[in-house]
């Protein structure tokens, strides 16, 4: 019998099997930053162990980072401690960093691919749940807790029992204004937060092979929202093309090698899945968030729930709940919601093509009145990149704030944060109680959703700025 | 790793879905470099009110949490399991835990037992109509019980020998150290690296 992509994948990593245990799979690329690492490097310490490969370590600042003055020394003391603690163990140990102020920092999901260390066929694993993203190029990627990392620091392995398969299979057009996200937010709201629970996903069909390879990222980089440690999509040109001569890409005699390796990591045909979703893409529509988890969402035009309609008594609780932190009402237009906040960043929409498609709608327009609108680049190399397209003006003069790189709002460690009872669009990845900021109310959002909601001042999807062309930049 | 063989003690009903992992501790105690001196900051917000299931006097020293189902979804963060351990909490019982929080409870010595929903709702019932009602949490005989509640549950072998013997995964990798450098040894060359050496 056939294959499936994860399982190839995996295969290939196996350093050790044996009856009883989980395999021990070796890890291709090991990415840290500064949150989850420090107690991995004391554990090294006081185990006399070092890193058994530093060439497949690479560390980034990311999720303390202020996005604001940051030739400044940072104001707050305890981020900044664990900077200089991430700092100090990579100098200890000798990995490379790139801290913040140097040209290749950034969110470690955007880092990684944009200097080509994300491969095809690789096991790319950080202390990070979003380390998902990976798997748009076609690897086996997860996010792992501290004891892990240590452990892949100390042995480039981890033992790991073999997931079970899912297909999510997308076929068709996405229609007019529907994003990778929309898509991605809508297989949530269908499998649920824990639907992908022990599997990994593989993402296929013909309106996934037609997405770019940052489409491919943010729906991967959200498999976790629906319960999967990992989400993948088979590489294909798209992907040798994004990868070609990048930093860390093979040249030469090495890049045929690995692309005739590379072109192997298909399902194969007669490969079985352990279960399986279809989507049509046509029926998709701009989605958002609700609720305070990923999986409470609906189509733009669809109306606030009611609990009542839950048959599962712990979902209509959880809807009661969501509805009373949200501040909503059951019946209510989605439309009609009015944000404070409008955040474009993270590791989920916060790269080049993301800030173009919110720049694009925000030309000759203005931010809402009584909106503020934040715009945050997933990386230095990001940023250099919509400055030297004109972004960032465009951005300024819409009335956004642009801003330095780094997770910043997506879950407010450093001052990017909303107030109690204040309300966000946001294009990252958590609508959880208090992410954004304590009190604070999330919408889960594509950046053209974020940039027309910036606009009107309410949740709008783009076809709603064309509707209200007389009202724009008034 | 602590030793988990055998545990009773009372328990915390909370009933609750999806308790995300920002719930459970709130980004900004992710800035501490230590694995204590995190209890305080678990369930942060929701404490807040004194009439959070955590806050009743009934329920100080209780040891043993019965979550709703996907208890510990969201981030990898590891603090979760650590807040729940420095608080004092030794098993979590639900329907369905999340999986990177489950990898992480295990390679801590926090038991994380899932049972079905129908038992989670009896435990519920018991330990709310009775606070003093103990819950024993049994991994050698893998049983979970309480007043008439005797509930089997299920963990993988390996995973269970771990935790009885408190066992070090880095210790046992590093004995097959022999089939890593094999492995490494095998690699091809296109594969990056991210220093030159």
């Amino acid at each position: 019998m056939g294959r499936t992509l994860a399982e190839k994948v995996w295969d290939d990593h196996v350093v050790r099997r044996a009856e009883g245990e989980p395999d021990l799979l070796f890890i291709d690329l090991h990415l840290l930053h500064e949150v989850t690492s420090p107690q991995a490097f004391d554990g090294l310490r006081q185990n006399g162990r070092q890193v058994r490969r530093l060439d497949l370590t690479l560390a980034t600042e990311d999720h303390n980072t202020p996005t604001l003055d940051i030739d400044k020394p940072i104001a707050d003391p305890v981020s900044r401690a664990q900077l200089e603690t991430l700092r100090k163990n990579c100098a200890e140990f000798g990995v490379r960093l790139h801290p913040l102020g140097d040209v290749e920092q950034g969110v470690v999901h955007v880092v990684g691919p944009q200097l080509g260390l994300t491969q095809p066929g690789m096991t790319v694993v950080c202390g990070d749940s979003h380390t998902s993203t990976h798997g748009a190029f076609g690897g086996l990627a997860f996010g792992i807790g501290t004891s892990q990392v240590e452990h892949v620091l100390a042995t480039q392995t981890l033992p790991m029992a073999r997931p079970k398969t899912m297909a999510i299979t997308v076929d068709g057009e996405l229609p007019a204004d529907v994003t990778a996200k929309d898509l991605i937010l809508a297989v949530i709201a269908k499998i649920g937060t824990g639907g992908g629970q022990g599997y990994v996903l593989e993402y296929r069909g013909s309106a996934i092979e037609k997405l770019s390879m940052e489409g491919r990222m943010t729906i991967c980089n959200m498999s976790i929202e629906a319960g999967a440690r990992a989400g993948m999509i088979a590489p294909d040109e798209t992907t040798f093309a994004y990868l070609k001569g990048r930093p860390h890409a093979p040249e030469g005699e090495d890049w045929d090698a690995a692309v005739a390796y590379w072109k192997t990591l298909r399902t194969d045909e007669d490969a079985v899945f352990d279960a399986e979703v279809v989507i049509e893409a046509a029926e998709l529509a701009p989605f958002v968030t609700w609720g305070t988890n990923p999986g409470q969402g609906a189509p733009l035009s669809a109306n606030v729930p009611d609990p009542a309609s839950y048959e599962d008594p712990s979902e209509r609780l959880a809807a009661e709940k969501a509805l009373e932190y949200m501040g909503l009402t059951a019946g209510q237009p989605l439309r009609d919601i009015k944000v404070d906040t409008v955040f474009v960043g993270s590791c989920t929409n916060g790269r080049i093509e993301d800030l173009r498609n919110a720049a694009s709608l925000l030309e000759g327009r203005k931010v809402a009145d009584g909106v503020r609108m934040l715009v945050v680049p997933g990386s230095v190399r990001v940023a250099l990149q919509a400055v030297e397209e004109g972004l960032d003006k465009v951005f300024k003069e819409a009335g956004a704030e642009w801003r330095h790189a780094g997770c910043s709002m997506c879950l407010g460690m450093n001052p990017d944060q909303l107030a109690p009872g204040e309300r966000s669009a946001s294009t990252s990845n958590r609508n959880f109680e208090g992410r954004q900021g304590k009190g604070g109310r999330t919408h889960l959002v594509s950046p053209q959703v974020a940039a027309a909601t910036a606009v009107l001042g309410h949740l709008a999807s783009p076809a709603d700025l064309s509707d209200a062309v007389t009202t724009a930049g008034v | 790793m602590e030793a988990f063989t055998t545990h009773t003690g009372r328990a915390v009903p909370l009933r609750r879905s999806n308790v995300d992992t920002d719930q459970i501790i709130p980004a900004h105690w992710l800035k501490k470099v230590t694995r204590d001196g995190f209890e305080d900051g678990l369930f942060e917000a929701w404490r807040k009110d004194s009439e959070f299931v955590l806050n009743r006097p009934e329920r100080q020293g209780a040891t043993v949490l019965v979550a709703g189902p996907d208890f510990g979804t969201g981030s990898s963060r590891e603090h979760a399991v650590w807040a729940l351990q420095n608080y004092g909490f030794k098993t979590v019982i639900s329907s369905r835990f999340a999986d990177i929080f489950r990898g992480n409870s295990l390679k801590n010595g926090l038991l994380t037992v899932v049972l079905p929903q129908e038992t989670v709702d009896a435990l519920w019932e018991l330990t709310e109509a009775d606070p003093t009602a103990e819950v024993t949490v049994d991994l050698e005989a893998r049983k979970v019980l309480a007043a008439g509640i005797d509930a089997d549950f299920e963990l993988d072998e390996n995973a269970r020998w771990r935790l009885l013997n408190g066992l070090d995964d880095i210790s046992l990798t590093l004995q097959n150290e022999a089939d890593i450098a094999a492995y490494e040894t095998a690699r091809p060359s296109f594969k990056p690296r991210t220093i030159t050496a």
